[in-house]
């Protein structure tokens, strides 16, 4: 006799159950537990929106409360990927909102999204509590005045870094009197001014209010009167950190901040101005992260800042903070976690900035909590990155940008080969790494033979031949994401390791040596995956198999070939190379 | 590989593939340029190190590169077209009431008003007092400086930003002389 839980224990139980990975795990075990856990699902994270169609997440998931997907590859962030190239939300949103009214949260990250999807998310999901949409694009205000219009229940607005079109500040005026359930609002991303007696009124009738991230219009004498009605938040973004020389305006701020006993994030800080930096010194005690990177204000004044913040965890700086202020960040911040270095001059070295390779040893000597680094300078040396690999073995993740492409060890001239192989050498945990300097196949080859848990791999102007493609390909046990630009990486390397393909998430390959004859048998080879190739010269059809593609995106779905891919995407479907 | 020598970088509207007047690129990946994927060096290699800082077209430039989005670079080039109207520094008059001749200050030196305050002190030797709401002037001296529209203003009203790209000249006036509105 099999003996086993009933239903409503094993749902019991598997509501404790919360990572995603997990979830996937247990409705492995067996078809009852599948049966029990798809019921009882309530979000799913969709890290590539073409990988399964939303009938497909529909039919599986029937009561999702939280969905999270994602569209562009990450390259788009850089304008790699064309304008039209896809990422629609319409289709999710719309079967979503029919079969999920109880849907609580969407979270989309660079997907384009309409005002019509905005509008019918307002009225179609009854207790819509959050909608981040970060990275994203394609709507206007008029589809926030819906947002803030008609869901009542709206506990967070987050529109990240997305593009929006700014046709006025009305639409914040659109959240009714009686709405208080507010309490993450980030609008820094929004260039024009919102009716300032609107969100203070908003502020104060908001008192789960946490997370606050103005735009830059928002001016900085208005911010006392903000922080008065918020006490309570925990993470502020300011807006323009300046106004003149105006001693009320900062003693004002100073007040303010004194009581903002909860307040443990600070960003905006745009065209700060040092003078006021010494109002918000109360709270530096207690802050845990702190984003200065909009901010072009010297080293000696971030110095100022930073050797009071001896709980900081995450700072993210312009290369202002110069290695003299890397050296005292090294010196006050023993819980840092995370680093990000900006560069200031995206060409060449600013002559009146000091940052060099040394300033991040000095963090990696100083900070034993190091755990995640994005740096950009303008030079690197072999012995400096085996210094940090052998002081921060903790490393998960490094980003390296020598802004120069192939700027070899300024010391010895050599390829960066070696000091990279100590970073994936000592740094076992290594989960993400951004490759860049000069680098031949055999900083693949380490890479291959070392990096075992890395899942995101990033490369720029580097190897040799296909050899270094294959060493990743073959050596990488845990890779999802792989997208490398201007390297001498083809059909060999790609054709060898097709069946690597169907276990990532995705490829992307641009400036490369891949030929067209390499993708349709890639495509021939392996049904599962997408392979799609971007040409924007639109002469595709009369091109010999050895024609080199410009870009090259492959990813793993059951879905299909999409239906939804502009003129210059050509999909190598399995019977021949023709469009779609 | 290869590299390309441009002979001009221009902003061009044309389709993508078209050429026109461009020359034809030749690259070990060998496609064409368009407006869109050109990711080859767009201009001479031998410019890269040039230290005198001469302005982007000049400078290799590279598609996607370095990694930076949209709305950082956005931030770092209104910092650089705010302070270098001629790429050279903002030099402007400054006259003190009781001075027999003018000086001249170089205002992209400064980040702030206070340091603008110092470098003028230094030059007149004097105390130069910023106005405040609550306490008036601070001292014998106040700063006015004339804008863009010909008015002459109190020093210190508007933010650093504004006041550079609107400062036409500098007069150290005396407080007892400034008309309180």
């Amino acid at each position: 006799m099999v003996y086993s839980l009933p239903e409503e224990v094993l749902e019991h139980v598997f509501s404790f159950i919360t990572s995603d990975k997990d979830r996937n795990a247990v409705s492995l075990v067996c078809k009852s537990w599948y049966e029990i856990e798809r019921w009882c699902r309530r979000k799913v994270f969709v890290g590539n929106c073409y990988a399964v169609s939303p009938g497909i997440m529909i039919r599986r998931f029937p009561e999702l409360r939280a969905v999270e997907l994602k569209g562009k590859p990450h390259f788009a962030d850089f304008n790699l990927v064309p304008d039209g190239w896809g990422g629609y939300a319409c289709s999710w949103i719309d079967e979503m909102s029919r079969a999920y009214p109880w849907l609580e949260e969407i979270r989309l990250k660079r997907m384009v999204v309409s005002d019509e999807s905005l509008e019918l998310i307002s009225t179609a999901f009854k207790n819509f509590k959050v909608l981040v949409l970060s990275s994203c694009e394609g709507f206007s205000t008029d589809g926030l005045s819906a947002i803030a219009s008609n869901c009542r229940n709206l506990k967070e607005l987050d529109l990240r870094e997305s593009e929006v079109m700014d046709l006025s500040g009305r639409w914040l005026s659109h959240f009714p009197d009686t709405f208080t359930s507010l309490e993450s609002l980030n609008i820094s991303c929004l260039g024009s001014e919102v009716s300032f007696s609107a969100l203070e009124r908003l502020v104060a009738r908001s008192p789960n209010l946490k997370t606050l991230r103005l735009n830059r219009a928002v001016p900085l004498g208005k911010l006392s009167t903000l922080l008065h009605q918020a006490p309570q938040l925990v993470e502020l973004g300011t807006g323009a950190y300046s106004s003149g020389i105006r001693s009320d305006v900062y003693t004002g701020l100073s007040k303010a901040f004194l009581g903002c006993k909860e307040l443990k994030g600070l960003s905006g800080f745009w065209d700060a101005d040092p003078s006021y930096l010494p109002a918000l010194y109360s709270v530096c005690s207690r802050l845990t992260t702190l984003n200065l990177s909009y901010s072009t204000i010297r080293s000696p004044d971030i110095t100022k800042v930073i050797g009071q913040c001896p709980n900081l965890q995450r700072l993210w700086v312009l290369d202002h903070i110069e290695d003299s202020g890397l050296n005292a960040l090294a010196l006050s911040c023993k819980n840092l976690q995370e680093l990000r270095v900006f560069p200031s001059d995206l060409y060449a070295a600013d002559v009146n900035v000091t940052l060099t390779e040394q300033g991040l040893v000095s963090v990696s000597q100083g900070c034993p909590k190091l755990q995640s680094v994005l740096y950009f300078c303008h030079q690197m040396s072999n012995s400096a990155l085996i210094t940090i690999a052998k002081n921060r073995p903790n490393l998960t993740c490094f980003r390296l940008c020598i802004i120069e492409p192939r700027t070899p060890d300024y010391l010895t001239h050599e390829p960066l080969d070696i000091g990279f192989g100590a970073i994936v050498k000592h740094c076992k945990n290594l989960n993400r790494l951004s490759l860049s300097g000069l680098l031949t196949d055999r900083v693949f080859e380490y890479i291959g033979t070392h990096a075992k848990k890395l899942e995101m791999l990033s490369i720029a102007f580097a190897g040799d031949s296909d050899l270094g493609l294959h060493h990743v390909l073959s050596g990488c046990e845990s890779l999802k994401k792989l997208e490398i630009r201007d390297c001498p990486f083809g059909d060999t390397a790609l054709l060898a390791n097709v069946a690597k393909l169907a276990t990532m998430r995705s490829l992307w390959m641009s400036s490369c040596a891949v030929s067209i004859g390499a993708c349709k048998i890639l495509s021939q080879k392996m049904p599962m995956l997408n392979v799609e190739v971007i040409d924007e010269n639109g002469s595709l059809d009369s091109r010999l198999d050895s024609c080199l593609v410009e870009k090259l995106y492959v990813y793993r779905t059951v879905a299909g070939p999409r239906s939804d891919m502009p003129g210059y995407i050509w999909t190598m479907d399995r019977e021949s190379a023709n469009r779609i | 590989m290869d590299l390309i020598n441009f002979e001009a970088t221009e902003l061009r509207l044309g389709l993508p593939g078209s050429t026109d007047d461009q020359p034809e690129i030749k690259s070990t990946t060998s496609h064409k340029t368009n407006k869109r994927s050109s990711s080859e060096m767009v201009s001479s290699v031998s410019d890269e190190h040039d230290s005198s800082r001469s302005p982007p077209p000049t400078k290799a430039q590279v598609v996607g590169w370095p990694p930076v989005r949209s709305y950082r670079k956005n931030i770092l080039q209104g910092k650089k077209n705010d302070q270098a109207e001629t790429g050279s520094g903002i030099y402007i008059k400054v006259s003190m009431d009781g001075a027999p001749y003018l000086r001249k200050v170089d205002l992209k030196v400064y980040q702030s008003y206070g340091e603008l305050m110092k470098g003028l002190q230094d030059m007149f030797k004097c105390i130069i007092g910023l106005y405040s709401e609550m306490e008036g002037y601070k001292s014998e001296y106040a700063p006015t400086y004339e804008d863009k529209d010909g008015d002459w203003m109190l020093v210190g009203d508007v933010p650093w930003d504004m006041f550079l790209t609107s400062c036409r000249r500098l007069r150290i006036m005396k407080s007892s002389e400034v008309i309180e509105s």
